[in-house]
């Protein structure tokens, strides 16, 4: 295979000639371009360049200002710009001339003008909007070039809110006859369903017949669209699976023209999107799956070429076959796929065959065992991306027996790894295998120890708060976990007397916790040794502010003896005057309990209670204080907010410095009093802000109620609440050099290769790492790892409950199917079937289909499909009276049946429910202030009367205004009936279930519909001020969490995130604080719900509270999809 | 999903770049001195996929000339070895001298290759077909 890429590689000509032989560029020495890259390939400095590049900026810019500059001379000034632009510099003033190139240019400087534009500007910029009127334009001109540039910057960069404006063109050139045009609109829409869903609901059908089309590469467009729709909801589109299988069964069978191919290898990269496409319908499938049998089969048989470009496919296939249900055939011969890989000498394919195994091994480890002796190769490869990626499939292969062995390889590896990230990931893992697998304490803590120092302060703040959990919470058994304590009590002892001020910031911060908690259970050692070891730790230059306040945490608990004290009085004067608040506060409580060893032992009972401690978080105990105050004339409590709005106002005083670091305490006190939903701690609440403190501090019981707010916690709560503070801080880069650790280390790890015994040493090896494979692992399982496993994640147990099977309507594609045959089998002029050129001629055949996109499109929900087609099939055939180009006129005609009264308020699209040959229901639901009406048209064009609607639903109350049978109504007239729904509890989506009876030729008949709508629908903004806000939130009981993914805008995610939801789902945005964002709902008028956002680690942690059951989550799910829809 | 395709020489200096993740102007020149470092470091008989902070890098060197494209992890490596192949072969097709004083034509060519981070054309003469439309409109 290379010998073919080699010699094509050969025979390019000068292709890269400019830098390896500048002299052959005479061509082009007129170009300016030309001088510009020459001139700065010569040069040797950055600073050079610079000043080379400011230099022809200025000049580009004086030039394209000039109203002599011809579009000709522009149009090389552009790709100046852009050349200059691309190395880093900014070129803004060529933005808005980029944009009249391709507004005046002709065919060349237009499309170089619409290049310019599109790597110039982002979508979000306001210039965009400029060009909108010349990409109209040319999207109508008569040149095809233009209409096609025009298509292909619109692909590629254009403003959301102007989708409308050319839309509808967009989709006139669906039927162009050049199937250029025809495949960039495609492009084009799915452009438009990447940035504005909403927007191209209405022309999922046309998704279908560009599917259909009978062009390659307009089918292979669309390709683009289905595998984003399945990849969002895989159950709506099992219908098109035969219709994939077929077309990768005709580009496997070499079915396309010629130039499709790639090496001979027919469209590569298209079998490879066909073959994700089939994985994600077939996954959890076994009907869909069968479907896919064969042709799986096939083009692992095919695949007998010896290029890489098959082995991609190949490594697709194997995907698949391992994705969808199983069959056995098909995995044997995957497997055998797999080997062919992982044996390749050429490193390339012996990645891809890592990677492919490390994705079978989690549906079958015993694969690996095949495999072990190129896995104990490959470990020890000199290429560090094999070692890496063979890690990555060790770890998903590791059980109790093997754990020991494969976490030792995955330290060494982190002792030379000089990446971040590869570092975090690791550290996380080996963490995760810790907890889960670990054999005895004293390897459990030593893994630890070795994860804590090399993962440093980057790692993720989950395992050192993970780790101290799991200790203080401890296991089954009361002498365990005395035992993992004592360990770890000596083991850091140890690491103490060594020498800290190599350990990171954050593993010292966990050492602090454990001696302060549990050195007692050292029966030998005295408290006082503890404390000038900690005291040493204060001293150190590297100590993060952070670490000290941990290590005067752990003192506090320590000092009984009188020595003890002693040596903790002194600590505490040096940092009660200290200048960080936080850390003078802790020397503060230092002082007072050392003092007051009454206090002292009840504060912190020694021997540490592990008994939770109950937080009268509302401080109810407070109130008579509160009242007696009051009555005595003191001033009612003020949120912090409050009183700083009201103390910038009362004086002039500039609060500018401060004013980035308050809201953020603001509103962890106003509102969260109870329980702070962000992870600040009161006290850093009390800390970042000081005329908060004078405040409290202007009467002695205040100061008091200071230290309880501490203390009240107690033991294990208060010293919780440092954990997750640490997360929130950023510490200053460790004092780690993995270099000198990881040079110790190097020869030991290298041993094992090249030398006569290395054979019979790597066979030990693999009977040491792949132990417990080859019999079901659960039984190898020790009784002490047991203790371990609480963190074991359900992750295996790959089915998930929302992908369950509905039955794929096979039957309804095959229209679809032998539609794309017939084309596909007409562009390569082969012999037409009778029957499949008939139906292709008959477009109506695929109303099925489009009908049941359309309403999907509508819902845009899942699996609605099936619920929304409650008619038999058979009518649904018969349904031809309106094909599919007239719902749109019919949605129109519709609309203006909307009783008057709501035709002010918004409402959903009609969609169809049912109807036979003379009768036809349609339904739409529309939002009012106070409730949510559904209107159903019933057009009747028969004499049959009689008509009695009954809707009908679970969750939601139904109320029809007039209850009076549907009149007469006859001769293509429409009626309509409104039916008031009010919500009886929280759900997802609302499904309505209704019955039409209605008497034709003298019998009584009825037919069944259904209608769903989603919880949004009945959510309206909840206009409240910040204090109602706070109130309100600690009024309401139930709640959820979750971390959301915020948009990635670049200024401003927090206030784009929220206003998309606004958008979305009507929510009242109540205030933005700095990174927190309040947000208010309400459930029709009296069901609210309150949602804190805080932007924390690029995610949106969110907090939703309400005083019904169930509205947190349901809306916490339309918060999700409406982020993922975005 | 592809996010950005580099063309790079062997001192490290950008001769093309294109990114379908929006990327911030400043940001840009360290994470292509950065990608680059990481792939011009390897060795010819390391594999040509490099793991870059989350996501992964796939290059290829052509005489002095090295492509760098930066992929999602869950892309198919081989299968954008073999892109980047390809729009070499279409390169090749279309330019008979220096290609890099050509850099709106090259750009107008990756943009029939690759769209919003897909792979959405191969076909050589496909992928042509608007350049020298427009070429020979110039010319004509």
């Amino acid at each position: 295979m290379s010998d073919v890429v080699e010699k094509t590689l050969t025979a390019l000509p000068s292709l890269l000639s400019l830098d390896s032989q500048p002299g052959s560029a005479k061509l082009s020495s007129n170009s300016k371009l030309g001088n510009l890259i020459r001139g700065i390939t010569e040069l040797t400095s950055k600073h050079e360049e610079e000043k080379l590049i400011q230099h022809e900026l200025s000049s580009i810019k004086e030039q394209v200002s000039s109203p002599n500059t011809t579009m000709r001379q522009m149009r090389e000034l552009m790709v100046r710009a852009v050349y200059c632009e691309m190395l880093g510099y900014e070129a803004s003033f060529s933005y808005i001339h980029a944009i009249k190139l391709a507004q005046q240019g002709n065919v060349l400087e237009k499309r170089v003008g619409y290049l310019a534009v599109s790597l110039f500007l982002n979508e979000n910029h306001e210039l965009l909007l400029l060009l909108v009127n010349t990409v109209l334009k040319d999207l109508q001109s008569t040149n095809l070039i233009e209409v096609c540039m025009a298509l292909t910057v619109v692909c590629q960069i254009f403003p959301k809110d102007m989708i409308p404006a050319i839309l509808p063109i967009v989709e006139e050139k669906l039927n162009h006859p050049k199937e250029i045009i025809r495949r960039k609109a495609v492009l084009a829409l799915h452009k438009f369903y990447l940035i504005a869903p909403n927007q191209v609901q209405h022309i999922h059908n046309k998704f279908r017949k560009a599917l259909c089309d009978k062009d390659p590469g307009v089918m292979t467009a669309s390709l683009h669209i289905y595998l984003q729709l399945i990849q969002e909801n895989a159950e709506a589109y099992k219908d098109l699976t035969a219709s994939f299988v077929t077309i990768l069964k005709q580009v496997v069978g070499g079915k396309l023209p010629m130039d499709f191919n790639y090496h001979s290898v027919p469209a590569p990269w298209l079998q490879i999107q066909l073959l994700r496409i089939l994985s994600l319908l077939g996954k959890n499938d076994q009907r869909t799956s069968e479907v896919m049998y064969e042709v799986l089969d096939e083009s692992l048989r095919r695949a007998e070429m010896n290029h890489n470009i098959t082995y991609a496919i190949l490594y697709e296939c194997v995907k698949c076959v391992y994705t969808i249900h199983p069959k056995s055939e098909l995995l044997e011969k995957a497997a055998t796929c797999i080997g062919n890989f992982v044996l390749s000498p050429k490193i390339n394919l012996k990645y891809l065959g890592l990677k492919a195994l490390t994705y079978v091994v989690q549906q079958d480890p015993k694969l690996a065992l095949q495999h072990q002796m190129t896995i104990i190769e490959c470990l020890d490869h000199s290429d560090v991306i094999i070692k890496r990626e063979t890690l990555e499939l060790l770890f998903r292969i590791t059980n109790a027996q093997n754990v020991t062995v494969i976490v030792e390889k995955m330290l060494d590896f982190l002792r030379l790894s000089k990446d971040d990230h590869t570092t975090v990931d690791l550290a996380g893992k080996v963490a995760e295998l810790a907890e889960k697998y670990a054999p005895d304490n004293e390897w459990f803590i030593q893994t630890m120890n070795a994860v804590f120092s090399l993962g440093g302060d980057m790692m993720q703040p989950e395992i050192p708060n993970g780790f101290l959990k799991l200790l203080s919470e401890g296991f089954d058994s009361e002498e365990e976990d005395r035992k993992l304590r004592l360990f770890a009590v000596n083991s850091y002892i140890s690491l103490l007397q060594g020498d800290p001020s190599k350990l990171p910031q954050r593993f010292l911060q966990v050492i602090c916790w454990v001696l302060g908690e549990y050195s007692y259970l050292k029966d030998d050692l005295d408290p006082v040794v503890v404390l000038r070891l900690l005291a040493q730790l204060l001293d150190m230059k590297g100590s993060s502010s952070d670490t000290k306040s941990w290590v005067l945490v752990a003192m506090t608990k320590l000092c009984w003896s009188e020595t003890a004290v002693s040596v903790a009085q002194q600590v505490a004067e040096t940092y009660s005057s200290s200048f960080d608040t936080t850390l003078r506060q802790r020397a503060q409580e230092l002082q007072h309990l050392s003092r007051d060893s009454q206090l002292h032992s009840r504060v912190l009972p020694p021997g540490g209670s592990l008994e939770p401690v109950e937080v009268d978080s509302s401080l109810s105990f407070l109130d008579g204080f509160v009242s007696e105050a009051l009555s005595a004339g003191a001033a009612p409590y003020k949120p912090l907010h409050q009183r700083q709005e009201e103390l910038s106002r009362s004086k002039a005083l500039s609060l500018e410095p401060y004013g980035l670091s308050l809201p953020i305490s603001t509103s962890s006190c106003s509102i969260t009093d109870r329980q702070s939903p962000t992870l600040l701690s009161t006290s850093s609440g009390l800390s970042g802000d000081s005329t908060d403190f004078s405040h409290r501090g202007s009467s002695t019981t205040l100061k008091l109620d200071g230290v309880r707010r501490v203390w009240g916690r107690e033991g294990y709560l208060a010293q919780k609440e440092p954990v997750e503070e640490v997360a929130q801080v950023e510490i200053p880069s460790p004092l780690r050099s993995p270099g000198q650790q990881g040079d110790a280390d190097s020869c030991h790890s290298r041993t094992p290769t090249a030398n006569p015994e290395g054979d019979r040493e790597k066979q030990q090896l693999a009977s040491s790492l792949f132990g417990g494979l080859s019999s079901q692992s659960s039984v190898c399982l020790m009784e002490k790892s047991e203790r371990f496993g609480r963190k074991a994640k359900g992750q295996r147990a790959s089915s998930t409950p929302n992908e369950q099977r509905s039955d794929p309507s096979v039957s309804s594609s095959s229209a679809v199917d032998n539609l794309l045959c017939n084309n596909l089998l007409e562009e390569n002029s082969e012999p037409i079937d009778s029957s499949t050129k008939q139906t292709f001629q008959h477009p109506q055949s695929l109303r099925v289909p489009n009908g049941a996109c359309d309403a999907e499109a509508i819902i845009s929900d899942d699996d609605t499909k099936g619920r929304n087609r409650p008619v038999s099939p058979e009518e649904h055939v018969e349904g031809d009276d309106f094909p599919p180009c007239e719902d749109k006129s019919k949605d129109l005609s519709l609309t203006a049946h909307l009783p008057a009264e709501l035709s002010g308020f918004s409402h959903s699209e009609i969609i169809p429910l049912c109807s036979n040959r003379s009768l036809d229901l349609s339904a739409c639901h529309v939002q009012t202030d106070n409730t949510v009406v559904l209107v159903v048209f019933v057009t009747n064009s028969s004499e049959d009367a009689n008509l009695q609607i009954q809707v009908l639903s679970e969750e939601l109350e139904v109320c029809c205004p007039c209850e009076s049978p549907v009149e007469e109504v006859r001769g293509h007239s429409v009626s309509v009936r409104q039916y008031s729904l009010t919500v009886k509890r929280p759900l997802v989506h609302f499904e309505l279930v209704g019955r039409l009876s209605y008497s034709a030729a003298g019998t009584l008949q009825s037919m069944q519909f259904s209608y769903k709508l989603p919880l949004t629908s009945f959510i309206r903004p909840l206009t409240v001020s910040t204090e109602e806000y706070g109130s309100m939130w600690l009024a309401f009981s139930h709640d959820t969490k979750q971390n959301l993914t915020l948009m990635k805008e670049e200024q401003e995610p927090l206030s784009a995130t929220l206003n998309a939801l606004k958008k979305k789902l009507s929510l009242h945005v109540v205030e933005i604080i700095g990174v927190e964002g309040l947000v208010a709902c309400s459930l029709l008028q009296d069901q609210p719900c309150l949602m804190h956002c805080r932007v924390h680690a690029g995610r949106l942690a969110v907090w939703l509270r309400s005083p019904v059951a169930d509205l947190p989550d349901c809306l916490l799910y339309h918060c999700q999809r409406a982020l993922q829809e975005h | 999903m592809i996010k950005f395709v580099l063309m790079v020489n062997q001192q490290g200096q950008t001769r093309l770049s294109r990114y379908y993740e929006p990327v911030e102007l400043s940001r840009r020149a360290a994470l292509e001195a950065d990608a680059v470092r990481c792939c011009l470091s390897r060795k010819k008989d390391q594999c040509s996929f490099v793991e870059y902070k989350d996501f992964k890098l796939v290059y290829r060197q052509y005489a002095a000339l090295i492509i760098v494209v930066g992929v999602s992890d869950g892309e198919n490596e081989l299968s954008i070895y073999e892109l980047i192949h390809n729009f070499v072969e279409v390169l090749d097709k279309h330019f008979s001298r220096v290609i890099m004083f050509n850099l709106d034509s090259i750009h107008i060519i990756l943009d029939e290759m690759i769209q919003n981070g897909h792979i959405v054309e191969t076909n050589k003469n496909r992928i042509l077909a608007p350049l020298t439309a427009i070429n020979k409109m110039v010319e004509g």
